[in-house]
């Protein structure tokens, strides 16, 4: 079998973040590809550079023996690429025949003048390849989600018609926000093209993709670890190939670990948030970590939003401290003793033109004014000072903006904010450690430690599987919005880290 | 081969439902123009019930006037959509008009200097307030500024720039072409009217009817999109504020000729109705929506309002709160179902 796109050794690096490594991949024309990894594996990287949205850094990327320079989401198209987007890319107020052809010219838009019967059928045209009943003149707005996919991929089979070669559709995560029955036409859909059309199909839940490839890749920390035919693959090697780097040091494992005997802090009943969790119940006491891990959209993230009050639950109870919690906010949940730091610390965590002691003092500093009215500056440079010396924050003076600092010693700065409050009680962490370096990211730990050591209740969102059997009293792994797992290594044993995996993928 | 047959099925289906080319097929395929409704309605509704409260509002001779008074504001509030339709906002209006009419009256013969440009001198005085929108275009779309600021500029430049060209004293025209346009009548309706007409639909075919119109609501709908597509947006937002200055300037000219002469002022209470009538016809703030025609019935709306509340006896001050009223009613209706849109607003 010919391949409709061969990569040879790409790399792609963000910094020094290394995304891909040395990749080697073949297409095949006509086949199914299925690529599976964790958070951070590869995947959207290398979709990225398929679809011309990055450019690698090193390697080259033929297509029909030659190198091919993909330097746009257009030059991609050109070369019979297109991507159906996870977060879809339909103007919402234009119609779906507008949309299908929007980025090609077509005869129907010759010299600039719209001929909407023309571009209507052809539209109709590339509807009717689908098999898709939505009437070309339609709004995208007024569309379910799913009919929006449905034209997103006639926009890509368009492209069909444009290059003289199969093209190349390119699926990112296409199911996740699918309903059961949706995501079986979807399947559909994808078996009338096989043959015709290369496709890949990226995907965190390994069954969805085991179904519909014909070969899978398993990416771990960029690079291409496993390659097999979907027929013939031994998940539990797979679970471990997909673990990586990210294994405890195994001294830890032999560590003793003291049972937390803890008195009841929190307890969540049943708590449901449409459409990113449902069904989520856990306890945790005073004292006790809770450490939760997902892949993207796996609503571990949006959990911890709900519990600050950002994202409203529809459905379950959230008792904290023996008194039902009600639909609350932000603000209630602040004066409850909730803590909470945002994965997106730059635009959600902190005042990035602000000084220290201004991003410290914030949000309780008026406890230290009179009547909460009148602040009392120097007292609020004392108490953000106290704090800032017990993180260990690295800094010069106090009054730097806080961009002046490295990120681990930003992150100190945003924590230390929660510290000040005098009831905090539960601190949640959304990826606390994401875009710190080791060191930072263990200072930052320790810092957690010693405030649970003293009571603090924390429920954090892991990056890595390492810092969760690190941090963890209790663990939870979430799926698709649902708890898979859950391992409590205050027990005594921490779990297999291709038992986690499992339960993620 | 499935997949062959049911394509050429398909084109055949199309053939046989869309029959001839016709811009009115195509106009009646449109989504758009049931958005018509919504504002012809409110014209309707309001005649009536202006006419049961006064008993002199549906007489030819007042709905003659009204058509003819809402003819200038029609034509500024339809170019003044292919700017909010993008989600931008032209505030220069006023001033564009005043340096337009500044100008228009001390190029073409007149009674102040020996100019005698005629149709040139026109031409000249369209140029200046297509080189408004242009200037406003630059600063919004290569510039990076808000539209609104960068508008306010020009707002106060075109102001000044028309108090500094003002002679000694009122530049009277004097121009036979320029002065037809205000008096030549067709069917007892000025060639106003039907300039206004004309620009109406113009303006809305080229938003409906031409791919650089289209992408005009895109850039409303979702901008960061249509930029990944490779889409020269930039372009696109500069002939947007280009055609609004344009159609600003061409209300200006048929003001200037209706008084007969040079005015600083004659924009002043422009802005304000541009912007509520294509709010009331259903062109949106936050962009993406709307239409030249339903900013033009926008403005249709306005003046049977004013007009209607001058019959039943409300005083300049009254007639004031109550179109703001009014105004403010369709702002918050019409963004109602929208409001979950507007994360930030400020």
């Amino acid at each position: 079998m010919s391949n409709a796109i061969t990569l040879r050794g790409v790399r792609k690096a963000y910094g020094p973040v290394v995304a891909l490594e040395g990749l080697d991949l073949e297409i095949g024309a006509g086949e199914v590809l299925g690529i599976v990894g964790q958070n951070g594996s590869g995947k959207s990287t290398l979709l990225k550079i398929l679809s011309g949205l990055a450019l690698p850094d090193r390697g080259e990327i033929l297509m029909g023996g030659t190198s091919v320079l993909l330097d746009s989401a257009a030059a991609a198209a050109r070369h019979g690429i297109g991507m159906v987007h996870q977060e879809q890319s339909l103007i919402p107020n234009l119609t779906v025949a507008e949309n299908i052809f929007l980025d090609k010219a077509h005869p129907s838009k010759r010299h600039g003048i719209y001929r909407w019967s023309a571009l209507n059928q052809a539209a109709r045209a590339q509807l009717d390849k689908l098999s898709v009943t939505i009437p070309p003149t339609t709004l995208v707005e007024t569309l379910r989600f799913s009919d929006r996919q449905q034209v997103e991929f006639a926009k890509v089979l368009a492209i069909e018609e444009m290059v003289d070669r199969p093209p190349v559709i390119l699926f990112d995560e296409p199911t996740s926000l699918l309903t059961p029955d949706e995501i079986r036409g979807l399947f559909a859909q994808i078996n009338r093209l096989r043959g015709r059309t290369s496709m890949v199909f990226v995907s965190h839940r390994l069954e969805e993709v085991l179904e519909i490839s014909d070969r899978v890749i398993v990416l771990t920390d960029g690079r291409k670890v496993a390659e097999r035919s979907s027929g013939s693959v031994d998940r539990e090697e797979l679970y471990e190939l997909m673990v990586g780097r990210q294994r405890v040091d195994p001294s830890l494992r032999r560590a003793a670990r003291p049972p937390v005997r803890a008195q009841m802090l929190l307890q969540v009943e049943q708590l449901g948030s449409h459409p990113h969790f449902r069904d989520i119940s856990f306890k945790l006491g005073r004292g006790e970590v809770l450490g939760i891990v997902g892949v993207l959209g796996s609503g571990a993230e949006e959990l911890c939003r709900a519990l600050f009050g950002v994202i409203r639950p529809d459905a379950g109870t959230f008792i904290l401290d023996g008194k039902q919690v009600k639909a609350a906010g932000p603000r209630a949940a602040v004066q409850r003793g909730i803590g909470y730091l945002p994965s997106d610390r730059r635009s959600e965590g902190m005042l990035p033109g602000r000084s220290l002691t201004d991003n410290t003092v914030i949000t309780f500093g008026s406890q230290y004014g009179w009547k909460r009215t009148i602040l009392n500056r120097r007292r609020e440079r004392a108490a953000a000072q106290h704090w800032m010396t017990r993180l260990k924050v690295k800094m010069n003076k106090a009054s730097a903006p806080i961009t002046s600092l490295s990120g681990g010693n930003q992150q100190k700065v945003v924590l230390s904010k929660w510290l000040l409050a005098r009831n905090l009680r539960l601190l949640l962490l959304d990826h606390p450690s994401r875009g710190l370096d080791p060191g930072a990211r263990d200072d930052l730990f320790d810092v957690v430690r010693e405030q649970v050591g003293q009571g603090l209740s924390v429920i954090f969102v892991a990056d890595t599987i390492s810092e969760l059997l690190e941090l963890s009293d209790q663990i939870v792994v979430m799926r698709d919005g649902e708890i898979t797992a859950r391992f409590a290594p205050s027990s005594g044993r921490l779990p297999r880290e291709e038992d986690i995996v499992a339960a993620m993928v | 081969m499935t997949t062959t047959e049911s394509h050429v099925g398909a084109v055949d289906r199309a053939k046989r439902r869309s029959g001839t080319h016709g811009l009115l097929q195509s106009l009646r395929r449109r989504p758009t123009w049931i958005q018509f409704g919504g504002p012809v309605t409110a014209v309707v509704i309001l005649s009536i019930g202006f006419h049961l409260v006064s008993g002199t509002f549906l007489t030819l001779g007042n709905l003659r006037s009204v058509v003819e008074a809402s003819a200038v504001p029609a034509i500024v509030a339809a170019g003044l959509s292919f700017v909010l339709i993008m989600g931008a906002i032209d505030l220069s209006i006023e001033g564009v008009m005043a340096a337009t009419s500044m100008v228009v009256a001390l190029l073409v013969a007149n009674g102040v200097n020996g100019n005698h440009l005629g149709p040139l001198g026109i031409g000249l005085a369209l140029l200046v307030a297509v080189a408004f929108g242009l200037c406003n275009g630059l600063l919004n779309a290569v510039l990076r500024m808000p539209s609104l600021i960068v508008t306010l500029g020009t707002w106060f430049i075109g102001l000044g720039m028309a108090a500094v060209l003002f002679p000694q004293r009122v530049p009277q025209i004097r121009d036979g072409l320029l002065l037809g346009v205000a008096r030549i009548r067709i069917l007892d309706f000025s060639l106003v009217v039907y300039i206004a007409v004309a620009l109406v639909v113009a303006a809305q075919l080229l938003l409906n009817h031409t791919t650089r119109g289209r992408m005009i609501y895109a850039i409303g709908g979702e901008e960061h999109l249509l930029a990944s597509t490779g889409i020269r947006i930039k372009g696109i937002k500069i002939a947007a504020f280009s055609l609004c200055g344009l159609f600003a300037g061409i209300g200006s000219l048929l003001l200037s000729a209706q008084l007969g002469s040079g005015n600083a002022d004659i924009g002043s209470g422009h802005l304000f109705p541009a912007i509520s009538a294509s709010v009331l016809g259903g062109t949106v703030l936050t962009g993406g929506r709307g239409g030249a025609v339903q900013s033009a019935l926008g403005a249709l709306i306005l003046e049977v309002l004013n007009n209607g509340l001058i019959q039943i006896g409300a005083g300049p001050y009254t007639r004031n709160i109550i179109s703001g009223t009014v105004i403010l009613s369709a702002v918050a209706l019409g963004g109602w179902n929208r409001r979950r849109l507007l994360r930030v607003v400020k």
